[in-house]
C-alpha cells in the first residue's frame, strides 16, 4: 500500500540563510555530507523554539494537524542534534512547502500590498503613507470560484480538500487543518463529525513504522 | 531602500503598467539618494519565462519593493522566499511621477 501524500505546509518567514558550516576540528569535517534540514522541519523550530508558541498554535500556522506539527518538529530537532554532535554541515532545504505572506489593502490610495518581512500588521501604507490599512484575504485562497479575484494568478495550491462527515445523517463538511473532526458538531443530529467522505468505508488503521 | 515600479513607457509621464513580467520598462526608484532609473525590460517579448528572469534581473539591482497591476503564480513565491515587497495597485490608472510622488512624501 502506498503510504499517505504529505499535504503542503504553510512557511511565513524564510530562513535567512541556506545553511551553516562548520569550523575549527578536523578539515575532513568540513567537507562531509551535510545534514538537509527541510524548511518546514526549519519552520517548526522557529514557531516552537525560537517564538516559543505552543505545538497547537504552530501548527495552526503551518496550516497542518497538531501530531503532524509535533513529528515535524522532532524530525527537525534530532538533524539538529545529529549536526552539532557528530560536527556536520546543515544545509536547509526541500520540503514539501508553500511560501506565503499575509496580504493588507489599503482604503486610501485602494493598493494592496503585502509584507514578507514580518508578521506583524503594518499601520501604515507603503505607498500613501496613510494609516487606513487591514488585513485582506486574497478570494482565490477560500474558494477559487470568485470572478473579480485579482489574484487570479496567486491561488495557494492547497492540495486535496478533505472532508468532515456525520456518521448518522450523512452531512458533509469541508475539513478544516488543524480542527479534529470529533469537535465538529453536525447541526442536523448534534452528533460528532468524522474524517473521511463514505461513510461505509471505514478509516485504514496506521501502522507504525510506515512512514519513510 | 529601492523600489521598482512597472511601466508603459520612459517618461515620467508614462501609465504604470499592469504585467509584471512582461511590461515595456522598469523605473528602479532609490528612495535614498531620491534618483529614479529607467531601464528597459529585455525579457517583454519573451517566449516564457518572462516573469521569473525579470525577477532574477530586480533581485540583481537589490530592489525589496515592486509596484505592479499583477503578478503572476510562479512570481508570488519566489518575491516571498527573496522578502521582495508587492504592491498591487487597481483602481484608476497612476502616472509614475503619481507614485514616485507617492514614494517621496515623507509625511
Amino acid at each position: 500500500m502506498s503510504p499517505r501524500t504529505r499535504k503542503l505546509r504553510k512557511i511565513v518567514n524564510p530562513p535567512p540563510v541556506k545553511g551553516f558550516r562548520p569550523y575549527g576540528g578536523d578539515s575532513a569535517l568540513k567537507n562531509s555530507e551535510p545534514v538537509y534540514l527541510l524548511y518546514e522541519e526549519y519552520e517548526a523550530l522557529r514557531l516552537c523554539d525560537y517564538d516559543m508558541l505552543n505545538h497547537n498554535q504552530a501548527s495552526g500556522l503551518m496550516e497542518v494537524s497538531r501530531p503532524t506539527f509535533t513529528r515535524i518538529c522532532a524530525s527537525g530537532r534530532q538533524k539538529m542534534a545529529k549536526a552539532l554532535v557528530e560536527g556536520r554541515q546543515i544545509a536547509i532545504e526541500g520540503g514539501k512547502v508553500f511560501f506565503d505572506s499575509d496580504w493588507f489593502h489599503c482604503s486610501g490610495c485602494g493598493s494592496y500590498f503585502n509584507d514578507p518581512h514580518k508578521e506583524v500588521v503594518p499601520d501604515r501604507c507603503p505607498l500613501c503613507k496613510s494609516n487606513s490599512v487591514e488585513s485582506w484575504e486574497p478570494a482565490g485562497k477560500r474558494n477559487s470560484g470568485d470572478g473579480d479575484n485579482i489574484f487570479s494568478g496567486t491561488n495557494i495550491p492547497t492540495g486535496r480538500k478533505d472532508i468532515c462527515y456525520c456518521p448518522s445523517c450523512g452531512e458533509k463538511r469541508e475539513h478544516q487543518p488543524g480542527v479534529p473532526c470529533r469537535s465538529e458538531i453536525c447541526s442536523q443530529c448534534n452528533q460528532p463529525m468524522q474524517r473521511g467522505g463514505m461513510p461505509e468505508t471505514g478509516r485504514q488503521k496506521r501502522t507504525r513504522g510506515g512512514r519513510k | 531602500m529601492k523600489t521598482a515600479i512597472t511601466s508603459t513607457g520612459n517618461m515620467g509621464s508614462s501609465l504604470v503598467d499592469s504585467r509584471f513580467g512582461r511590461c515595456a520598462w522598469f523605473v528602479i526608484y532609490d528612495s535614498q539618494s531620491g534618483s529614479s532609473e529607467f531601464i528597459p525590460n529585455p525579457y517583454a517579448h519573451a517566449e516564457e519565462e518572462a516573469g521569473a528572469e525579470s525577477v532574477k534581473l530586480l533581485i540583481s539591482r537589490k530592489v525589496e519593493r515592486i509596484i505592479s497591476g499583477e503578478f503572476g503564480i510562479k512570481i508570488k513565491p519566489m518575491l516571498d522566499i527573496n522578502k521582495i515587497q508587492m504592491i498591487v495597485i487597481t483602481g484608476k490608472e497612476k502616472t509614475i511621477d503619481d507614485i514616485i510622488g507617492m514614494l517621496s512624501d515623507k509625511s
